[in-house]
């Protein structure tokens, strides 16, 4: 029990002050900004827009799967061309740029009472080089041949071989290029992420007082630092295999009858290179979803998030873990076979902490009083599709089970459900938690929750089923599943109600862009702070937060950020920068 | 994919070295106010564009050890031909140390506010790291004219691409560099011009640091280190 | 309140599923009925903790939901029921994980009297080599691959020469015998993958990899690829036959060594199986069907 006085109230003259960068004209204020909000917008809006490409994308060879041979048009070239650009622009493009880029940028500043990330140049300077990795994937649409259709992983050999769409034309080239235009740009602001976390904090706001969202971000951010330089070198060696003939990757290779001039390189070293980078993502995509989760649910239980410290202890462990367990991707690769022994221990000790978190989010809902609002109700489901997709990981990352199912449709019903659908119900729920922050205005609620029933449930009907056409051993990527001894007609009936799912759960994401735009001018006032929540952001003098975020004076932090329903407290929630004591006795009853 | 878990391991010792200062077994529920035991937890007394370029080293560090597996792995194939380092490479290496020491002497000269030895310091420096990248470029020319070409075989390909990436970022640098130097005869604050010298000492004192390892790596020395460490280990 | 009734309903939905859909596991067809064990394991586990963790999220929002008046309770931690959780969760895990690695291990050890076949894969089809009379494959290398050495076989190695070749055409397989099957790709990442023998593993240019297993009943199974390799992936399909030692020995009587094929063709050979196409590197169905495709 700390002694707590009056005088604790340390005079905020002694917080150091950063030299704000001032705008000077409309140009500097909304385009080339450097205020961490504005960039934060840029870059949602950005992701969301090429996100939506991946969506009509999705829709396109669901069409193709759901009712083979109705749409000429999609020949196997372009299905793989969908099926590449789709997975790519998810995974890298909208959700990474969307956590880091975009919640990062929003949330960390104001969150550990900063009034701006430490370098906000460079902070700008990363948007434009992420818009212009966007603008040159997005050109490959157009190159002659097309973008490239080597799947997201981009194996080569075959990725830069003329049997795949894109693979000796422009398709590839101008997708390593995207690639590494992306990760210059996001070293550039995940520098930010991590010095702000490190150095931007506010006089009081010690580790253990951040929010969750802030150490998931984080920690999400330093593992981004740490892996993406492998997907870097991998597509730097690969791209002077496509343009100069080096052999780092190409072994000595008959195509169509003719000697190619590679020899000896290891196409097992690319996917070591790929996946030391590619497993990570799936953690640098999750850990912001668990942080941003953590706190939708603590504020709108009411209640502190259960076990705050195993929290942060276990996003640590799954950040340290998650670097050694990248071979699990390739246990039927043909690498040593005896490197699966101990990959599956590894990918299997991971869900410990995992599991830690999920119990502990749920604890959080016990004896709370739980408001069904819509960040409640997305943080809801988001635990039920997580855990769905955890524990058929379980499956996969146990090697010989994996043997099976890998390169089946249970891979892709697997990593949806836990990448896809889960953190984008966290997403979705965040935009709904601190729209009001950001625009002043509440998201419609009516339209708000069409939204959530048609997303959670319809998604769930997509890839729970899906999992079982993995079972009967439907392998990924066909564009055809003709002629194929396996597929019986239920099964193929399954596939058109999948796809007709997929329909429309992409058109309820119409009814939530319509809500976004419509709510800026229409939505109901919100105030300062609608959800009566503790952390920083909302304890801003204007609302939206203006430039430099918290007025004159920082705030100081007196208290961790979970102090709902303290007793003796006359509101449910002590914002963090209120100081002095409500609590006799604070200790658990 | 050994060489990128140790330097992993070595961030990871860092990382967990500053956690176990953070007091992250704390129970903040009980800890409110301002108290004085707790105060000192706020941020480093570094200045914040050190801790900064600090990371970036760390990212740097980490791309040059995933170079490095990827050769070890891409060297136990039996296609590959070591080729012979070209002599000028000693003779760059001695310069590129020399741009460091420059830079250090800067560094010395602006704590101890002489700005005429900063000047000189940083234009040696700019001058040195020059002629390392013209040293760099005439080495591959050298190679190229001995029939060492890119893709003629994967110890050529490795020997262009690290070093192209070495140069890459000393020409990076460079950027910075300049800056410095415009800041030093424009007559910049000096405490600010101080945390720009030090901040270019530091990154090429770095780069020094890589680019001796990748030396090692190419010359064959860092292929032998390790089989002796093998060796003794079993 | 919907969300409590939806919540069940997914769970009860899901269980139901399981159990009632039509859609599960091919018939097995060799010895790896060890791994489906593994996996009905891992489903009882896995499924008892969602059903444990939805339900009881779905009690929690229907007990404590808000009403005026209602205050949660403060409760920072439990040290003693995270312990617990910890300490079941760790003891689940090694439930799933400790079956899979003994099945692992007896998976990659492959019993000394298997017998060696090689599967080779290339844009898009697949082909076979048997081991001839000395029962031993001889080398093989991707640049010795011609037209008239589709497989590149080493031509010198005295060990290759009778060595029986299945281009673009059936494998037969004897049941009950264990194989160990080489595969080897000549030019991109390929999967040999038949749903009813459960193994698959992939094939790298370069080099070469392995899985084996033991047939355990005769039929016709098709072989899928599981690697993406091209524009024509979903059309390389190929067929695996599992015959009775008979008939096994009947279909091998047919087959042509890598000698004669590679021997200067001579007038009136009869016996030259039908449908092989060795100039060309694409699978007649492939073929077809990309033309048709490119329209």
């Amino acid at each position: 029990m700390v002694d707590v006085t009056p005088a604790d109230a340390i005079p905020p003259a002694e917080v150091g002050e950063v030299e704000l960068y001032h705008p000077h004209s409309w140009w500097t204020k909304y385009v080339f900004s450097q205020d961490a909000k504005v960039i934060a917008v840029q870059y949602s809006a950005t992701a969301t827009a090429i996100g939506l490409v991946a969506l009509v994308l999705s829709w396109l060879m669901r069409l193709q799967l759901g009712f083979p041979g109705t749409f000429d048009f999609i020949t196997p070239e372009a299905y793989y061309q969908f099926i590449t650009m789709h997975g790519m622009i998810m995974v890298i493009y909208l959700l990474t740029a969307l956590f880091l880029g975009g919640f990062g940028n929003y949330l960390i500043p104001l969150m550990v009472g900063a009034r701006d990330m430490v370098f906000p140049y460079v902070n700008m300077l990363s948007y434009w080089v992420y818009l212009l990795a966007v603008l040159v994937l997005v050109s490959s649409f157009f190159a002659p041949g097309g973008p490239t259709g080597a799947g997201w992983t981009l194996y080569p050999p075959q990725a830069i071989m003329s049997g795949t769409p894109g693979g000796q034309d422009w398709g590839i080239i101008l997708m390593l290029s995207s690639l590494i235009l992306f990760i210059v740009g996001f070293t550039m602001g995940g520098l930010n992420y991590v010095v702000t976390v490190l150095q931007g904090r506010t006089r009081g706001m010690t580790l253990m007082r951040l929010p969750l969202t802030v150490w998931g971000i984080f920690t999400a951010t330093v593992m981004a630092l740490l892996a993406f330089p492998a997907l870097f070198v991998a597509c730097v060696m690969m791209l002077l295999d496509r343009v100069l003939g080096t052999s780092f990757f190409m072994p000595a290779i008959v195509e169509m009858g003719a000697q190619l001039q590679h020899n000896g390189g290891s196409p097992i070293l690319f996917q070591h290179l790929f996946w030391f980078f590619g497993h990570p993502e799936v953690y640098i995509v999750a850990l912001p979803a668990f942080g941003i989760v953590s706190d939708l649910i603590s504020t709108h239980a009411r209640k502190n998030i259960f076990g705050y410290r195993m929290m942060v202890w276990a996003i640590l462990a799954i950040g340290a873990l998650s670097f050694v367990v990248w071979a699990h991707h390739m246990y039927v690769s043909g690498m040593n076979p005896y490197f699966g022994f101990f990959f599956a221990t590894t990918t299997l000790i991971i869900a410990v902490p995992t599991a830690i978190k999920v119990y502990n989010w749920v604890l959080t809902l016990w004896r709370g009083d739980i408001h069904l609002t819509l960040p409640m109700l997305f943080a809801l489901a988001f635990i039920v599709t997580f855990v769905n997709g955890g524990l058929t990981g379980l499956f996969l990352g146990n090697v010989v089970v994996d043997v099976p199912l890998s390169d089946t449709m249970f891979v892709v019903a697997h990593f949806h459900m836990v990448m896809g659908v889960a953190p984008i119900l966290v997403i979705f729920g965040a935009i709904y938690h601190w729209y009001p922050k950001v625009t002043g205005r509440m998201l419609d609620e009516t339209l708000g929750k069409f939204h959530f029933w048609v997303t959670f449930v319809g998604a769930y009907l997509i890839f729970f089923p899906m999992h079982y056409l993995g079972l009967m051993g439907v392998p990924r990527r066909y564009a055809e599943l003709t002629d194929m001894t396996i597929m019986t007609e239920s099964a193929r009936h399954l596939n058109s109600f999948i796809s007709i799912m997929a329909f429309t759960v992409g058109f309820a994401q119409m009814v939530f862009l319509f809500n976004l735009i419509w709510s800026i001018r229409h939505g109901r006032g919100a105030g300062g702070n609608p959800w009566r929540a503790t952390t920083l952001e909302w304890q801003t003098p204007q609302t939206p937060p203006a430039h430099g975020n918290f007025g004159k004076e920082l705030p100081i932090v007196y208290r961790w950020a979970y102090d709902y329903s303290v007793p003796g407290a006359k509101e449910d929630f002590i914002p963090q920068n209120v100081p002095g004591d409500f609590a006799p006795s604070r200790e658990p009853a | 994919m050994s060489v990128i878990l140790v330097f992993l391991l070595v961030i990871a010792g860092f990382a967990g070295w500053w956690l176990s200062h953070q007091r992250l077994t704390a129970k903040p529920w009980l800890e409110q106010g301002l108290a004085g035991d707790f105060v000192g937890f706020d941020r480093s007394a570094l200045p914040t564009a050190k801790i900064g370029l600090g990371v970036f080293l760390a990212v740097v560090g980490c791309l040059f050890s995933l170079f490095t597996s990827a050769y070890f792995m891409r060297m136990g194939l039996p296609d590959w031909q070591p080729l012979p380092l070209p002599r000028l490479l000693w003779l760059n290496t001695g310069v590129l140390v020399l741009s460091s020491v420059a830079l250090q002497c800067a560094v010395v000269a602006a704590r101890k506010g002489q700005i005429d030895n900063v000047r000189l310091g940083l234009a040696t420096a700019g001058f040195t790291t020059l002629a390392f990248l013209v040293g760099q470029l005439m080495a591959w020319r050298q190679l190229t004219g001995d029939g060492y070409l890119l893709a003629s075989n994967p110890a050529n390909s490795f020997f262009y691409l690290i070093t192209g990436m070495h140069g890459l970022h000393i020409f990076g640098g460079l950027v910075g560099l300049g800056r410095t130097s415009i800041g030093a005869w424009n007559g910049a604050r000096p405490e600010r011009l101080r945390l720009s010298v030090e901040l270019c000492a530091m990154y090429w004192h770095f780069l020094l640091f890589v680019w001796l390892c990748i030396f090692a790596l190419l010359a064959g020395w860092a292929a032998t280190f390790i089989d002796i460490c093998q060796r003794l280990l079993t | 309140m919907a969300v409590v009734l939806v919540l069940v309903l997914i769970v009860v939905g899901s269980v139901l599923f399981h159990f009632l859909s039509p859609w599960w596991w091919t018939p097995i067809a060799s010895n790896w009925d060890y791994i489906d064990h593994t996996i009905i394991i891992s489903f009882w586990i896995t499924g008892i903790v969602f059903a444990a963790v939805v339900l009881f999220m779905a009690y929690c929002v229907f007990r404590f939901r808000h009403r005026e008046g209602n205050r949660a309770t403060y409760e920072p931690e439990n040290k003693r029921l995270e312990s617990w959780l910890m300490i079941v969760t760790a003891f689940g895990v090694t439930a799933l994980l400790v079956p899979g690695l003994f099945v692992w291990s007896r998976f990659v050890t492959v019993p000394s009297d298997a017998t060696e076949i090689e599967v080779v894969a290339q844009q898009w089809q697949w082909s076979f080599r048997l081991p001839g009379k000395d029962g031993k494959l001889g080398t093989s290398d991707t640049r010795d691959v011609t037209a008239d050495n589709p497989l590149g076989v080493a031509p010198k190695d005295p060990n290759g020469q009778d060595d029986v070749l299945v281009e673009a055409a059936d494998l037969h397989l004897p049941v009950g015998k264990p194989v160990k099957v080489l595969l080897r790709s000549i030019d991109v990442l390929h999967d040999f993958y038949i749903p009813e023998f459960r193994a698959k593993m992939d094939m790298i240019p370069g080099s070469v990899t392995y899985f084996w297993f033991t047939p355990i009943r005769t039929g016709t199974f098709q072989v899928l690829c599981a690697e993406l390799c091209g524009q024509g992936h979903p059309l390389m399909h190929g067929v695996v036959v599992v015959d009775t030692e008979q008939d096994y020995l009947a279909w091998l009587g047919q087959q042509q060594t890598f000698a004669q094929l590679s021997a200067p063709p001579q007038s009136g050979s009869a016996n030259q199986p039908p449908g092989k196409i060795i100039a060309s590197s694409l699978g007649v169905a492939a073929n077809s069907k990309l033309s048709r495709s490119a329209q």
